[in-house]
């Protein structure tokens, strides 16, 4: 908290150049960051910059251009190593974003290790990213998916994934806060519990990463993996970490350039890691970006984003309690961000669509986490989820303007 | 049907904000005729929205009769301004007439009839019974 109280959050915000637009002729209230953070304007000069002074292709090129790309394109693998506290930048794999990183695991670690009669665990929280991939790999294999339920409080129920985990569990993947309800899952607990069990762990941080402090070494995970844009990056680039020993003997994922030493028709040397799991052209101006993002999170420091983000998140659910009829949607005692909600009996896409007259961006529908709103019986719930740089004021005209809407519904 | 149209348009030109021309909107919908349980069926769900919209049609005379439901209010305003149009008209002028009014109603842009968003699927579906009712009145 003291920390906290040392930032200058008007000046922060004011490097958010979207911030100051408006919607339907009001100032834009963006509650919408568990789908996608804005920008700081660092990380679209650092765009910019890259296809205005140095565009090149990476890791062929003898040129000064490709020589400059390569590097910039490079030191982002070795800010996200710092970040993550991974061992070697080796352990750093580019990919399109979360999807793609547990697609990837799925595919050639699925590959390697899973056959009929063995058993993938993942929660009732996860986001369909967590789930479909494995659904796949199980319908390739026979092998099963089992599920740990969560408890009314938006919980995974410790107690039954310790119970599902058996000798024929072959990984557990789950998600370290879950993006429907912002509970904090006790991952290091599940880490442990699995290995245990002899599985393999898989941590979808996608949510974690843009407000949490990440030791990939403490926590001991094999995999963990999260997007950039949903922490002041661009779009399209996400990373997988996986330990050395474990990303090794993967096959590749996709043939191509960069990711072979020697092809012949006869016969292809693949590279080595991380580029052997990363075939083609990379994306090249979005990862120098995200090295730029990464930056500018540290900068201002994940603890100080944390507090920050603790305080809004702690501000906003007190507030929202005294409406009357407002049914909070996950209660855990360790939640991060994301108020998930039903405002009375009314249906989340009205209250999105009227919000949004207001100038106030929320997330309706089901959250790419159907599992989740079937549990509460839901179709769906409203979302509005924080980051650091939005404000306490922002809260009270989202309070005012649900009030609002709570009258036109009625 | 157009006459119908203009009518709602100048309807909506009365209200002056967003507050009045949703809350019309929402009256419009609570006005709709509700669907029975028996026709709240999957069969009449209408694909690609946030909420669950239903549609039931049937050819009386020569003209197809709508009635529509859903379980938000916006959609179900949005389907009952679509209904106030469509229902009554023949196949023929349902398929080839100008539908223009949703356009014209000062509702926000993303209301507007495309075929990634809800109003574009319930227009497609409005579009196919006529289309269906056509060729079954052309084959008898």
């Amino acid at each position: 908290m003291k920390g906290a109280t040392r930032i200058d959050w008007q000046a922060i915000r004011a490097d958010f150049p979207i911030l100051d637009e408006q919607v339907h002729g009001k100032p834009l209230v963006y509650f919408d960051n568990a789908a996608t953070s804005q920008k700081p304007k660092q990380v679209i000069d650092a765009l910019v910059a890259y296809y205005s002074r140095y565009n090149s292709n990476v890791h062929r090129g003898v040129h000064s251009l490709s020589q400059q790309a390569t590097a910039a394109f490079e030191a982002t693998r070795r800010k996200v190593q710092l970040l993550l506290n991974a061992r070697e930048e080796a352990e750093i794999i580019y990919t399109s974003g979360t999807t793609a990183a547990i697609n990837l695991v799925a595919s050639s670690w699925g590959a390697l290790h899973v056959v009929a009669g063995d058993e993938i665990l993942i929660t009732g929280l996860e986001h369909h990213a967590n789930i479909v991939p494995w659904q796949m790999l199980c319908e390739r294999t026979g092998a099963k998916l089992v599920v740990a339920p969560i408890l009314d409080n938006g919980e995974v129920s410790l107690e039954a994934f310790a119970q599902l985990l058996s000798p024929r569990t072959k990984m557990a993947a789950f998600s370290w806060i879950s993006n429907a309800l912002g509970t904090v899952n006790p991952v290091h607990k599940m880490i442990a519990l699995a290995q245990a069990a002899g599985a393999f762990t898989l941590v979808d941080a996608a949510q974690a990463a843009p407000h949490s402090v990440i030791d990939v070494q403490v926590l001991d995970c094999d995999f963990l993996c999260f997007s950039a844009h949903k922490m002041l990056g661009p779009t399209g680039i996400g990373i997988l970490y996986g330990k050395r020993e474990v990303l090794e003997p993967l096959p590749p994922y996709q043939g191509g350039g960069d990711m072979i030493k020697e092809v012949t028709f006869e016969k292809t040397t693949y590279n080595d890691l991380p580029l052997r799991l990363e075939a083609g052209t990379p994306n090249i101006a979005d990862v120098i970006a995200f090295g730029t993002a990464i930056d500018y999170m540290q900068n201002i420091g994940l603890a100080n984003i944390e507090a920050r983000e603790n305080e809004l998140l702690d501000y906003a659910t007190a507030k929202i309690s005294e409406i009357t009829g407002i049914r909070l949607i996950g209660t855990a005692p360790e939640k991060r961000c994301v108020l998930s909600f039903m405002l009375g009996g009314a249906h989340p896409y009205d209250v999105g669509v009227l919000l949004d007259q207001m100038g106030i961006a929320i997330r309706t529908g089901h959250h790419c986490a159907q599992p989740v709103m079937d549990r509460y019986q839901i179709p769906g719930s409203c979302r509005a989820s924080f980051a650091f740089y939005n404000t306490f004021e922002e809260i009270d005209r989202f309070i005012t303007a649900l009030q609002k809407v709570q009258k036109m519904l009625s | 049907m157009n006459e119908i149209q203009d009518q709602l348009i100048e309807d909506f030109g009365f209200l002056e904000d967003w507050e009045d021309k949703y809350g019309y909107l929402i009256d419009l919908a609570k006005s709709l005729q509700p669907l029975t349980a028996e026709q709240k069926i999957a069969d009449n769900v209408i694909k690609g929205c946030q909420s669950t919209v239903w549609l039931h049609a049937q050819l009386e005379g020569g003209r197809v009769r709508y009635q529509a439901d859903s379980d938000a209010f916006i959609s179900k305003g949005i389907i009952a301004l679509l209904v106030r149009v469509f229902d009554g008209q023949t196949p023929d002028d349902i398929l080839h007439g100008d539908f223009y009014v949703v356009d014209r109603i000062g509702l926000s842009t993303h209301l507007s009839p495309n075929r990634a968003n809800g109003l574009g699927h319930m227009l497609k579906q409005m579009r196919t019974y006529a289309l269906a009712f056509q060729s079954k009145t052309q084959n008898a």
